[in-house]
């Protein structure tokens, strides 16, 4: 400081001061570093519920129906019901008491596994517009939309999932470290 | 460390073949030969491996539910104490295989609701603060009563958790570099694997104890567990505790990825889902005597098993040897450690008749470990509805015959 004799060069130091004691705030260990913003943007594929970080594209179910044809049928079975693996349709697994057709509660859940797990020879590898097809065309064979509907950005957090309320808490009211009545676990 | 006499658990072999592999094996090993170096493995010198004559101490190959699964499950009738060898750690994965990661070229991202988003590598990782803790993971399908054919040994009915000490930093050391706005309530773990496995946690538990992990019993963790770095989320069911983690995103909500939704969800009769089943219940289970294994005659043997909570620390565990009529308690290997496999011994003279044995675990909230009949009854189902469901903690018995063998009670 002693060496900033100019009115620019104080403002410069009092300037930098500032930041680091800013940036160093609770950070206790200076440790790790900054990613970029193209760096988060590229990891950053988690989809939630309302669907924030989903790409630009598009696709309906009978784009879909050829995207399954092509990347997804030699696993799932050529009509969807199965083959080296489980089928698309209903979605979700075999359980004891099934619910009818879904135990996904969000239209993103769909979209988000097609896109990071996809085809499992080559997971990633679609296009947003493919991952927005082949959700339409999964969607679709499970009668939650219709064959020419749209699905993109905006329109696909909107799907309603046919069991969207139909899930509990598995005791209502209960919250992690609270004791349970006897039976009750977990 | 209890009075556990190793020459007891020799008697609780599993099957004839062993038994006689094992006799073999004791006439030869009585002799001390000795291989000459050369003749054994490169790496029994850099890397011990176990005895030859304990060769049958393994894991198994469990029942899938997709033949995208990988499952291995740890033979807890052949372990002793609390930690289960990193060797023997089982493995249930909905993909197949496990990645190889170069630490090098590892990065842990964490951003979203944060003041700083931050990448660690590894080497910065192990230069923060450590700890190490020894916590049990448990598969959210672990105890199914039925287990398919061989359904009857506690390897298969129970061999999907396992006991480790863990050593890392703690995530609250890592989110509070990162400054979490106060808006966050929920973090979304992920990890590199081929599905980029993906579980929402809520924040608190985040905050309270959750471990960053680079080592598991000493050394790194391994590939399978989840080389270089993973999630130990203590006293959950062991899907939340995200393997190879790579990224961390602090949001507002739990964004029901795949597995934590439609292939983690369980049904009750009246077409109901439930959803967060964090915490594991109060759990025991007696690992010798247990299904498929053989009393060679009447006379003195230790019952011991093992017993983990959610709840935090077990504080009791009862056995029974009529079929639950009455309870005796068992003696508690200490230190007890919260949310970690808790060793009980109880010692008992068999007089040839049949016997019904069981133990009942009870833990420092005071709940206590139901039976198969009291669980659905609280439940609201029936009985078979635990067969294929998850989460199950029930009351686990095991039948001693008047010819000595031990099979899975459960349904009898």
């Amino acid at each position: 400081m002693r060496y900033c004799c100019s009115l620019f060069g104080v403002t410069a130091v009092v300037t930098l001061a500032a930041c680091v004691a800013a940036s160093a705030q609770g950070r206790t260990y200076q440790l790790g570093s900054a990613p970029g913003e193209e760096e988060i943007k590229a990891r950053d594929i988690a989809i939630s519920p309302d669907g924030k970080e989903l790409p630009p594209g598009s696709g309906t179910a009978k784009e879909g129906a050829a995207v399954f044809a092509q990347k997804c049928a030699s696993c799932h079975g050529r009509e969807g019901n199965g083959g080296v693996t489980r089928g698309i349709v209903p979605l979700g697994n075999a359980k004891p008491v099934k619910l009818p057709v879904s135990l996904v509660p969000y239209a993103t859940t769909v979209w988000d596994f097609i896109n990071r797990a996809m085809p499992q020879s080559k997971p990633g590898s679609l296009t947003p517009d493919e991952v927005y097809a082949a959700t339409a065309y999964v969607l679709f064979r499970n009668e939650v939309i219709k064959e020419t509907d749209v699905l993109d950005a905006t329109t696909l957090p909107k799907v309603r999932m046919p069991n969207r309320d139909n899930f509990l808490p598995a005791q209502p009211g209960w919250k992690p470290g609270q004791k349970r009545p006897f039976g009750y676990y977990p | 460390m209890g009075s556990h006499s190793h020459s007891n658990r020799r008697w609780f072999l599993m099957g004839g073949a062993s038994l006689v592999s094992y006799v073999m094996g004791a006439v030869r090993s009585m002799r001390g030969q000795t291989r000459a170096p050369e003749a054994r493995a490169k790496d029994e010198f850099a890397y011990g491996t176990p005895s030859p004559f304990d060769n049958t101490v393994r894991r198994t190959l469990g029942q899938l539910t997709a033949v995208t699964d990988t499952a291995l499950t740890t033979p807890l009738q052949d372990l002793d104490g609390i930690i289960t060898p990193s060797g023997l750690h089982f493995l249930m994965d909905h993909v197949k295989g496990w990645p190889d990661i170069d630490p090098k070229q590892h990065r842990l991202l964490i951003h979203g609701m944060v003041d700083r988003p931050v990448t660690y590598t590894m080497d910065e990782l192990k230069r923060l603060p450590s700890v190490s803790r020894i916590y049990f993971l448990e598969c959210n399908a672990n105890n199914r009563p039925i287990r398919g054919a061989n359904g009857e040994s506690v390897q298969n009915v129970h061999g999907r958790m396992s006991c480790s000490e863990w050593t890392g930093v703690l995530l609250s050391v890592l989110l509070n570099e990162c400054g979490v706005q106060k808006e966050a309530s929920w973090i979304v773990a992920e990890g590199s694997d081929a599905n980029k496995y993906t579980m929402s946690i809520p924040l608190a538990k985040a905050m309270d104890d959750i471990l960053v992990a680079y080592s598991q019993n000493g050394e790194p963790v391994r590939p399978q567990q989840g080389y270089p770095v993973r999630l130990i989320v203590p006293g959950w069911e062991a899907i939340r505790s995200v393997k190879w983690l790579s990224r961390i995103k602090v949001v507002d909500q739990p964004y029901m990825a795949w597995h934590e939704s439609g292939n983690n969800a369980d049904t009750i009769p009246g077409g109901k889902g439930l959803w967060y089943r964090f915490e594991t219940g109060p759990n025991s289970v007696i690992t010798r005597p247990s299904g498929g294994q053989r009393l060679p005659g009447r006379g003195f043997y230790e019952i011991t098993g093992l017993a983990w909570t959610g709840g935090g620390a077990v504080t009791k565990v009862e056995i029974s040897i009529d079929g639950g009529r009455s309870y005796k308690e068992a003696e508690l290997q200490q230190p007890v450690h919260r949310y970690s496999h808790t060793r009980f011994r109880f010692p008992w003279t068999w007089n040839g008749e049949e016997a019904v044995l069981q133990s009942r675990c009870t833990d420092e909230r005071g709940e206590v470990q139901p039976t198969l009949a009291e669980a659905a009854k609280n439940l609201g189902v029936e009985p078979d509805y635990f067969y294929q469901a998850d989460h199950f903690n029930g009351v686990q018995p095991w039948k001693v015959n008047r010819d000595g063998s031990v099979q899975n009670a459960l349904l009898l």
